[in-house]
């Protein structure tokens, strides 16, 4: 038996992809800003904070890194509203991308942090500032960028990992290939559109990450204006 | 009144205790070179006075303010005196200018036009007017411990503590820094330094406070300390210094 | 309607963890086999072996699981190949894990000092024997806590082949869910259980870490 790839649909769904891609885009900027902003936050209650803050953040970490992402999801969008928080998907789909790598830029943040040299605290201290004023306006930035590589792939990781959220009816990418090949029985073939546009999207996004980092972290470009 | 005012001193680290009793009393515009051993806890109590340490014992007050262990005095405290460290620890993503205005803008609550005129002043007072738009890491070693003494005088101490300033740098770069140290103890700047630099010592400093094993073991004019040593132990170090 | 007591659900869900552990299992041993063989030629001589290696992780790395799973199933259909889920779902993690596994290996690899290679080189070995009894040894003793760590990837791995039909843990608990309208507690017991699966795997790579790093250091 000889079977015929066959992409002839796509003359006729290939919008479906694109508003599936776009879904998929708009929920990685949101899960990407809010996500890494939640990790700076607990990466700091764990690294420099008080131990009141500084356990609940740990048990959080440890909970969503040991979790599959999709049962964060269900637990978020079936689960929770039974406690009188109700969402609509793409509100679940976003909240739990930003829980989920909040957790995980937590810990990459953390390592950062750690590795400042002490002397940059301590000439914080010395210039009268408080410990959060030195944490902000000192360590951050440097500590951001020694780990932005590895917060960079995590962010692809959680673009990737978001193709489940179709499981809760977000219109994503893996939705549009759902949808194309409950029409067209072309299963093999949507999936891999969508597979390939995926493939196109983690590259992209690792650029822009990458020239991100050199936009907010290369200070000779600054300093040769 | 002295400006600072360290009273039976104790620090220890866990079981080892490094500063067994320091009693030392520095008036307004004194400048004051530190020497000894290494381990014999000069570091540790530049540390403490600036409330880098918490103390076990004893009192320290500047300027008539008592050094007590909660954020609010330490920050106090440490506005009245300025820190310069062996590593000069310059904010790498900042530029010179941006490091002397930082805490001007967040400590002292100055507009950006304001610290940045107060910032240019004190760069041209260390010599490096030029430079204040360059990064730390497009600066020599001496010039970015010169930033780094720009940066504890923008926030206008009374006093300057410095460990081992130069100790950090290439021979050939040491001077430029000790020359501004010098300009700044002309200017009647009260100073409490410590330093290996014997000449620089005799020179430029009112007293020389020699510490051993965690004590003051022997003070006075440099002139007496380094031609008339009386203890052993100086006139052992001496001996070894000029070596 | 049938009711549900906490136990019916939990004891539920208990049975289908079996198959997240036995899934798990085949995939974490099939893509350690296979991630070995892949690592010989990716750490071989032949160029254009090598760049097909590395192709093949950036692939997996660089595409959904969830993506593989569909393609592995609906594609070794389109091979003439009856598939059940299980099939597919085990095809799909030992080729997803292999893919990582390697590249976390090759890293411990190239973490082995240089010197070591040429000491190795000065006593008269050949690349083989450098490598049977000089680099591979201090490679895998490196390679022990982030394999460990990956192996959490794996078991999480699992729960993404309940939406092509495998009946493991995640499955169990979306039929329980819609069985008994308890979402809330359906959910949360099958992310304790994944919990109690993963975490002593993430515990113990993070031990075996600071191990080797205070044994590093003296
Ligand atoms: N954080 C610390 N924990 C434990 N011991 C410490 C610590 N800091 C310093 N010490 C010990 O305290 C003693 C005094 O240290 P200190 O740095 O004050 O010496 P120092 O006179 O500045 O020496 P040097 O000339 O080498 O800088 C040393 O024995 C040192 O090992
Ligand atoms: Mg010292």
């Amino acid at each position: 038996m000889q079977y015929h790839f066959d992409f002839t649909w796509l003359a006729t769904y290939w919008p479906v992809f694109v508003d599936g891609a776009w879904m998929t885009v708009r929920l990685i900027f949101v899960g990407g800003v809010l996500g890494i902003t939640l990790g700076i936050y607990c990466a700091w209650a764990r690294a420099l904070g008080p131990k009141i803050l500084g356990y609940p953040v740990a048990v959080y970490v440890e909970l969503i890194r040991n979790t599959p992402f999709l049962i964060q999801l269900f637990f978020i969008f079936f689960g929770l509203p039974s406690l009188g928080l109700r969402m609509n998907e793409v509100e679940a789909a976003m909240l739990a991308m930003v829980i989920n790598l909040g957790a995980y830029s937590a810990e990459i943040i953390r390592a950062g942090i750690q590795a400042t040299p002490k002397g940059q605290f301590e000439a914080g201290s010395s210039l009268a500032m408080t410990p959060v004023q030195t944490f902000r306006h000192i360590v951050l930035v440097p500590a951001l960028q020694k780990i932005w590589p590895a917060l960079a792939s995590q962010v692809v990781i959680v673009m990737l990992g978001s193709s489940v959220v179709s499981q809760i009816a977000v219109e994503d990418l893996t939705y549009a290939a759902n949808f194309a090949q409950s029409r067209t029985f072309r299963a093999f073939e949507a999936y891999f559109v969508s597979t390939l546009i995926y493939l196109a999207l983690a590259i992209l996004l690792r650029f822009a990450l990458m020239w991100l980092g050199t936009l907010i972290f290369s200070t000779r470009r600054r300093a040769a204006r | 009144m002295p400006l600072i005012d360290i009273d039976a001193l104790h620090k220890s680290y866990g079981e080892t205790e490094v500063l067994k009793g320091i009693d030392l009393h520095v008036e307004a515009g004194e400048v004051i070179a530190i020497i000894g051993k290494s381990g014999s806890g000069k570091s540790t109590l530049l540390r403490c006075i600036n409330g880098l340490e918490t103390i076990n014992s004893g009192a320290i007050s500047v300027g008539g303010e008592q050094l007590v262990e909660d954020e609010l005095h330490l920050r106090k405290l440490r506005l009245k005196v300025g820190m310069i460290f062996q590593q000069f620890n310059l904010f790498p993503h900042k530029t010179a200018g941006q490091n002397v205005m930082l805490a001007q803008q967040v400590v002292k609550k100055r507009r950006k036009a304001e610290a940045e005129t107060k910032a240019r002043e004190v760069m041209d007072r260390v010599g490096l007017g030029d430079k204040f738009d360059s990064y730390p890491d497009q600066l020599s070693g001496g010039q970015q411990q010169r930033v780094a003494i720009a940066r504890a005088l923008a926030m206008e101490p009374m006093a300057l503590l410095c460990d081992e300033v130069t100790s950090a740098l290439d021979p050939e770069l040491v001077g430029e820094v000790l020359q501004v140290v010098r300009a700044l103890a002309a200017d009647g700047m009260t100073l409490l330094m410590v330093t290996h630099e014997m000449a620089f010592a005799r020179d430029v400093c009112s007293r020389v406070v020699f510490m051993h094993q965690g004590r003051v073991h022997e003070a006075g004019p440099p002139s007496e300390i380094f031609a008339n040593p009386k203890t052993p132990e100086l006139r052992a170090f001496i001996g070894m210094a000029a070596a | 309607m049938t009711q549900f007591t906490f136990w019916d659900i939990f004891s539920n869900l208990l049975l289908a963890t079996r198959w997240t552990i036995l899934l798990s299992l085949v995939a974490f041993v099939g893509g350690g086999v296979l991630g070995l063989i892949l690592l010989f030629v990716r750490i071989g001589k032949t160029w254009w072996l090598r760049r097909i290696v590395q192709g093949y992780t950036e692939l997996f790395q660089g595409t959904p699981l969830l993506m593989q799973l569909f393609l592995a199933f609906f594609g070794l259909g389109l091979l003439g190949i009856n598939v059940s889920p299980w099939a597919a779902a085990a095809v799909a993690l030992i080729l997803w894990t292999a893919a990582f596994l390697v590249e976390i290996w090759r890293g411990c690899v190239d973490a082995v000092p240089k010197g070591q290679w040429e000491a190795s080189a000065s006593l008269g070995m050949s690349y083989i024997e450098q490598m049977r009894h000089v680099v591979l040894p201090q490679a895998l003793r490196i390679s022990i806590p982030p394999t460990v760590g990956f192996s959490v990837q794996v078991v999480k791995g699992t729960a993404l082949t309940s939406i092509i039909g495998f009946v493991e843990l995640t499955k169990a608990g979306t039929s329980l869910a819609n069985a008994t309208y308890e979402s809330f507690t359906v959910y949360g017991l099958v992310a304790l259980i994944y919990f109690v699966l993963c975490y002593p795997l993430s515990l113990s790579a993070r031990i075996l870490e600071r191990k080797m790093n205070a044994a590093h250091r003296h």
